[in-house]
């Protein structure tokens, strides 16, 4: 029996987001026959230009539309899909700061399982789904059996699948509005406020063309100084992981990644960062990555083009003074 | 204001390499170095604060075997008033909804206004303050990087969004956060610290004394199993220079200049 399959649609100012093609892989990686049905929730023009943009890819398209669903609020949405969906469905979610914010709970409200952050999908034994996730940073994966027979809420890692760009026959949108906000707007005891928009720091990494980047692998506040001067011997700026902002020893606006920049140099130098996806995620337009760590292991040398395994405290000021030797 | 802390004892990452064991079926754990799960430690910061800041007490609980006492301890000898260590051998082998099953079963033994968790552990699972949350039918926030408290019923949070943005939430107590690293600067705890709360007594609660139904939790009552560790075969990977450092200096240098890296 194919499996009916509710991808959630994450969309911003009437653009949908990448992940909504990479659900659609996902879907028929978990089953190829499934039925695949878009979540599409907002509110006026927008909702109705995303609707069209993913009809397409989609065998369904159930909308929410309502003015008070212009800002989706994990607590609100949470309320709303055990209304609409079937019992038993199979829903998957973007793992980012709004599914990690909406999945986990609306997988108790549906009383299904939770599967966390897979990165792959491995078919389907006995009612149980196997998949691939992540551990500890990316340094081990594992697979993992999930029972589905009652529905399951799977989050799914951004980049993970390639997105399904093969269209097929344009799906029907079907308004769920009056079905999903019988009962009133659920989730009052969380009210959004507002978006206090990111500081802008003294440099913009987002057009740096060379980005020297650092991260825990520094050790100390007093080193920083040596990624410095070998950024400046290079003609490039300071970047870094999160742990070094969470220490402020940066500025929030040189961190790379999800929670951070989105840059897209030419040349990215990682020092003394393990490579997690969500460090990973920043880092767009392909650059020719160089990767220093002092663990040959360490999943960024699977993503960089060149590596050397070394010690950055000893490496890194031998480097700069190379270099200035060099320059004259 | 009352504040329950969910704490985890993990495997240092920073410490250690992790490895998969021989036969795929655990990592690596002799040699390894344990600590504090690093969001649960600032989640424990921020506890503390608040507590100083509006009174109260704050609570650190842990589910796991022996071991996880050393990090309730620790988090006591940080400035947590109680600690709450939750160990049963029908503990072992849950997955996430059992976990949180027994956390919600202690949680409904008090009488809590605020619970904090991390945002994820170090399988990065990021579930347990959700589905907590949910299980209680209480309000709940994610990726919690400030928090503000407006008066004894209602607090206003910031959330991390992307692009370093926060959305910034009014929410009513009780409720459960799951809190982000970054939030404060964690103190530092000293042998001193640790001394002063050596001999404090923690008690230990199993099944029984939660309430809880031992086949709710467990292997019995999963929906998810792992069936093994591995490492993936991602392809070449990077081309990792060898020789002396010389060598390798003189080929970076070059690599450098060629890709437009020296200006
Ligand atoms: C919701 C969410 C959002 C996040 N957003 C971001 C984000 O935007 N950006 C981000 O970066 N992270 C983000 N993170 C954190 C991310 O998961 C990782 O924890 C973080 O990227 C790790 O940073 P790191 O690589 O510097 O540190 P670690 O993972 O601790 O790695 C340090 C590395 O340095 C190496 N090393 C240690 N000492 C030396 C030495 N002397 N010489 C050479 N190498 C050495 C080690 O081998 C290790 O590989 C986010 C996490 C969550 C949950
Ligand atoms: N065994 C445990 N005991 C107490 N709290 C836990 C345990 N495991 C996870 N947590 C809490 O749940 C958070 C998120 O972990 P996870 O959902 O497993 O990624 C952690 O930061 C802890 O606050």
């Amino acid at each position: 029996m194919a499996l009916q399959i509710f991808s959630y649609i994450l969309h911003k100012g009437g653009g949908v987001d990448d992940s909504a093609l990479e659900l659609v892989t996902a879907a028929h990686e978990i089953d190829p026959d499934a039925s695949v049905t878009a979540l599409v929730i907002g509110s006026g023009t927008d909702l109705y230009s995303v609707c069209n943009e993913v009809a397409p890819s989609y065998q369904n398209v159930w909308k929410i539309d309502n003015r008070d669903l212009s800002y989706a609020n994990g607590e609100v949405i949470r309320g709303l899909l055990p209304r609409i969906l079937p019992k038993g469905s199979i829903v998957l979610v973007p793992h980012e700061h709004f599914g990690m914010d909406l999945a986990p709970g609306l997988s108790v409200k549906l009383d299904t399982a939770y599967l966390p952050d897979a990165v792959s999908f491995e078919g389907i034994e006995d009612g149980k789904l196997k998949a691939i996730r992540e551990e500890y940073s990316g340094m081990v994966s594992t697979h993992v059996r999930c029972d589905i027979s009652t529905g399951a809420v799977i989050t799914v890692r951004a980049g993970a699948f390639k997105a399904d760009e093969s269209k097929g026959k344009t799906g029907e949108v079907v308004d769920k509005t009056t079905e999903a906000l019988t009962g009133g707007l659920p989730g009052g005891a969380r009210r959004f406020i507002e978006i206090v928009e990111a500081e802008v720091g003294d440099v913009d990494i987002t057009k740096s063309e060379s980005l020297v980047s650092v991260g825990r692998g520094i050790e100390d506040e007093d080193n920083i100084e040596i990624i410095h001067d070998l950024a400046e011997a290079m003609g490039a700026d300071v970047s870094c992981s999160r742990p070094i902002v969470d220490a402020k020893w940066l500025e929030k606006s040189r961190q790379v990644g999800t929670s951070g920049q989105t840059v897209r140099p030419k040349v990215y130098m990682a020092l003394g960062i393990s490579g997690s996806f969500q460090h990973l995620g920043g880092i767009k337009g392909a650059p020719f990555m160089i990767a220093i760590n002092k663990n040959v292991k360490a999943p960024i040398f699977q993503v960089s083009d060149i590596g050397v395994v070394a010690d950055i405290l000893d490496f890194v000021p031998e480097l700069t003074d190379k270099i200035k030797e060099m320059k004259g | 204001m009352e504040i329950l802390v969910c704490v985890k004892r993990v495997p240092d990452t920073a410490e250690n390499e992790i490895e998969v064991n021989k036969d795929g079926s655990d990592i690596e754990r002799d040699d390894l170095v344990y600590s504090i799960n690093e969001w649960d430690n600032y989640a424990v910061e921020e506890a503390i604060q608040i507590r100083d800041k509006v009174g109260g007490s704050v609570t650190v609980v842990s589910v796991g075997g022996e071991e996880a006492e050393e990090i309730i301890r620790r988090e006591m000898a940080m400035g947590a008033d109680k600690g709450v260590h939750l160990s049963d051998q029908a503990f072992e082998e849950s997955d996430g909804k059992g976990l949180v099953r027994i956390l919600q079963a202690a949680i409904e033994k008090g009488s809590y206004d605020l619970i904090l968790t991390g945002v994820q552990a170090d399988d990065g699972a990021g579930q347990v303050g959700g589905m907590l949350a949910a299980m209680l039918d209480w309000p709940f926030a994610s990726l919690v990087n400030h928090i503000e408290v407006i008066n004894d019923r209602t607090i206003k949070v910031g959330r991390e969004i992307a692009a370093g943005n926060q959305e910034m939430n009014e929410i009513d107590l009780p409720c459960v956060l799951s809190i982000q690293t970054g939030i404060n600067e964690p103190r530092y705890v000293g042998i001193r610290g640790i001394r002063k709360v050596a001999s404090v007594e923690i008690p230990v609660f199993g099944a029984s004394d939660i309430g809880l139904s031992p086949d709710l939790v467990g292997k019995s009552g999963a929906t998810i199993s792992r069936v093994d560790y591995f490492v993936p075969d991602l392809g070449e990977g990077a081309e990792i220079l060898e020789g002396d450092t010389g060598e390798i200096l003189e080929k970076l240098i070059e690599i450098l200049q060629s890709k437009g890296g020296i200006k």
